[in-house]
């Protein structure tokens, strides 16, 4: 075995361009076996484009990758006989049972033919969809189907699973419960997986995440680390005129705050032992306040400067997301 | 790589509800074979079932992609024989385009066929095939395929109906029906895919079902003698490729009538090029060459698309 053989995923300098626009700037990570790897990032911020090009989906501008030991470019098809996909767009064929869209994909992926229904048996079971096999899959909810597509990914046994925002579009708890089977997937078959999010919350499922933001990687490492590594409580206080308080706040206390959600937020190391100071002596009145130990949202802000929602509410990654859309790349397509 | 492993047992518990769930899980290993023609074959023959199970489920639209040649025959065969017994030479009028509505049938059902690419797109599924580790022209190849099976299967419903239209049955004419509606079935839904593969939507694509099927059946000749038309019809006449199938169609139906030669001379001409008449033979391979051209052009095409 080769050295690349011992880490799943290694990336080094990837750049996608679409004409002038660059989607992905430039991004180098390794993912180890067994690990599950998290992509963080509002949209249009170059995770499906990146996970395209590991996928073989689409090309590279410039960069090198290797997924399960093949190159990305060079041995297409190597790469895809190993690894798994689960698109954020779902991709079940509506008229047929859960069943037979397993065998359908078994068939295409060259599954020995004895093996094939006990393996749509065990990945069947293992999303607790055994049960539901002969259904049509368009009687069945999002989660299910979610699940379904789950299990589809694992069919061939791959060694690297991609899961592009595996969760977008569901309540809350199938969320959990989805993340709840792909954790013990990940234990059962030992695989990698490869996942992108734009929820915070979920980000914590994974044992590194990358946070991504305008085609480059800002920061990498586990979710404790990276919230550990912010050291300040999150104070926010609504005010009826934020650019004043913004103006006290640096004045005053030489704190540089900024508007995230319509309100005015900061960072402080001991948070309850500062808002009281603040009340005292502030100039601009404050009709509430709140402080929060650390999240990855915070992180995320960190490191970029804006929340998640606000950054996706920026037009210009809409005009990003719908510039790549035009350009037939990435985006919801 | 092994194929198996030892087969192992663990438990699994649903981890939305966190109940206990104490199910015994064989874990089965399987692995993927490099590309190999078996692979390939195996790709092409999925494709092609894909296509036959949705057709047979689908039982809505074996009846309404019916309802067209019935009209056509047995509606404007049957009403419009008053007006034109004085041409037909006693021949029913019905006799005379049931050739045409042979091809029809095949026709329409393979563009349908084709257009199954576009709703593929549409709802995802066809992404599910773009990523599977085998050449897309076996994907292409297996839907060809697939289609022109089911639009040879429509067409043997409006062969059975050769009786109700005072043509005789005999093997050489079943034979010979099958043979061109297998190659118009197969030239159509090449064609189809080589339009849909471009199309989005499903809208851009029953419009041009709209702008091109259409025209290309009505100056094919399925409803008139392709004779003494005006020019310009002569020569749309000439170029259009339907009109390459239903002349052979009309010939071979002919040849199992017991009418007189006047009529046998007014109602099927052939396609004549400036007085020469086309072999049967060179006009099915007229066919035959369009289809196989389609059908690469269509590959190439479904390979650069990312």
């Amino acid at each position: 075995m080769s050295a690349t053989a011992t880490r799943a995923i290694q990336v080094e300098d990837l750049v996608k361009r679409y004409g002038e626009f660059e989607a992905v700037k430039g991004v180098s990570f390794s993912v180890g076996q067994g690990e599950v790897f998290g992509f963080l990032g509002p949209n249009g911020a170059g995770k499906s484009t990146t996970i395209n090009m590991l996928c073989t989906l689409t090309r590279p501008s410039a960069g090198h990758a290797t997924v399960a030991g093949h190159d990305i470019v060079r041995e297409r098809d190597d790469v895809r006989r190993h690894i798994g996909l689960v698109f954020q767009d779902p991709t079940l064929d509506g008229y047929l049972t859960a069943l037979a869209n397993l065998k359908l994909h078994a068939e295409l992926y060259g599954v020995e033919s004895r093996l094939v229904l006990p393996r749509a048996k065990q990945v069947l079971q293992m999303v607790g969809l055994w049960d539901r096999r002969d259904g049509t899959v368009s009687t069945f909810s999002g989660g299910m189907r979610r699940r379904l597509e789950i299990a589809r990914g694992l069919m061939h046994s791959p060694r690297v699973l991609f899961l592009d925002e595996p969760t977008i579009g569901l309540d809350p708890q199938t969320r959990r419960s989805i993340w709840g089977y792909i954790r013990q997937l990940q234990q059962q078959e030992q695989i990698t997986i490869f996942m992108t999010t734009h929820y915070m919350d979920e980000a914590e499922w994974c044992d590194r995440i990358a946070i991504m933001d305008a085609g480059r990687i800002v920061a990498l490492d586990s979710p404790e680390t990276l919230k550990a590594g912010v050291g300040t409580d999150r104070v926010t206080i609504q005010t009826d005129d934020n650019a004043a308080a913004i103006r006290a706040l640096a004045d005053e206390f030489g704190i540089e705050a900024s508007i995230a959600e319509g309100h005015v937020s900061f960072g402080v190391p001991e948070g309850e032992t500062f808002v009281p100071r603040l009340f005292r002596g502030f100039s601009v009145p404050i009709t509430g306040v709140s402080v929060s130990r650390p999240t990855l949202d915070d992180v995320f802000m960190s490191y970029t400067g804006s929340t998640i929602r606000d950054a996706e509410e920026d037009p210009s990654t809409a005009k990003n997301r719908a510039m790549m859309r035009m350009m037939g790349g990435g985006g919801r397509r | 790589m092994s194929t198996v492993e030892e087969p192992t047992t663990l438990s699994t518990g649903a981890p939305s509800t966190g109940s206990p769930r104490e199910e015994a899980i064989e874990v089965v290993r399987v692995s993927v074979p490099r590309r190999s023609a078996r692979s390939e074959y195996r790709a092409v023959k999925i494709v092609w079932r894909r296509e036959i199970i949705r057709f047979v489920n689908d039982r809505m639209r074996i009846i309404t992609s019916l309802v067209q040649p019935f009209l056509f025959l047995f509606v404007l065969g049957g009403g419009l024989q008053q007006l034109s017994s004085a041409g037909t030479h006693g021949v029913d009028l019905k006799t005379f385009i049931y050739p045409g509505i042979l091809c029809m049938t095949v026709m329409f059902t393979a563009m349908f066929s084709a257009a199954s690419i576009v709703w593929d797109r549409e709802f995802g599924f066809l992404r599910e095939m773009m990523v599977a580790p085998v050449r897309r022209s076996s994907i292409v190849v297996g839907k060809a395929l697939g289609g022109a099976t089911v639009a040879t299967f429509q067409g043997l419903i409006v062969l059975s109906l050769a009786w109700a239209v005072h043509v005789p049955y005999s093997l050489g004419l079943v034979l010979g029906v099958i043979g061109i509606q297998v190659l118009l079935a197969f030239a159509i839904t090449s064609f189809g895919i080589m339009v849909a593969i471009r199309i989005k939507q499903m809208q851009s694509f029953m419009g041009v079902m709209q702008m091109v099927v259409m025209p290309m059946y009505f100056i094919s000749g399925a409803l008139f003698p392709a004779r003494g038309l005006p020019t310009w019809l002569t020569v749309l006449n000439r170029v259009d490729p339907l009109a390459y199938a239903v002349d052979p169609m009309r010939r071979l139906v002919f040849s199992h009538l017991q009418i007189s030669p006047a009529a046998r001379h007014a109602l099927d001409p052939g396609l004549a090029w400036w007085g020469w008449r086309m072999p049967a033979i060179l006009e099915v391979a007229v066919i035959a060459v369009l289809g196989v051209g389609m059908l690469a052009i269509a590959v190439i095409e479904f390979a650069a698309t990312e």
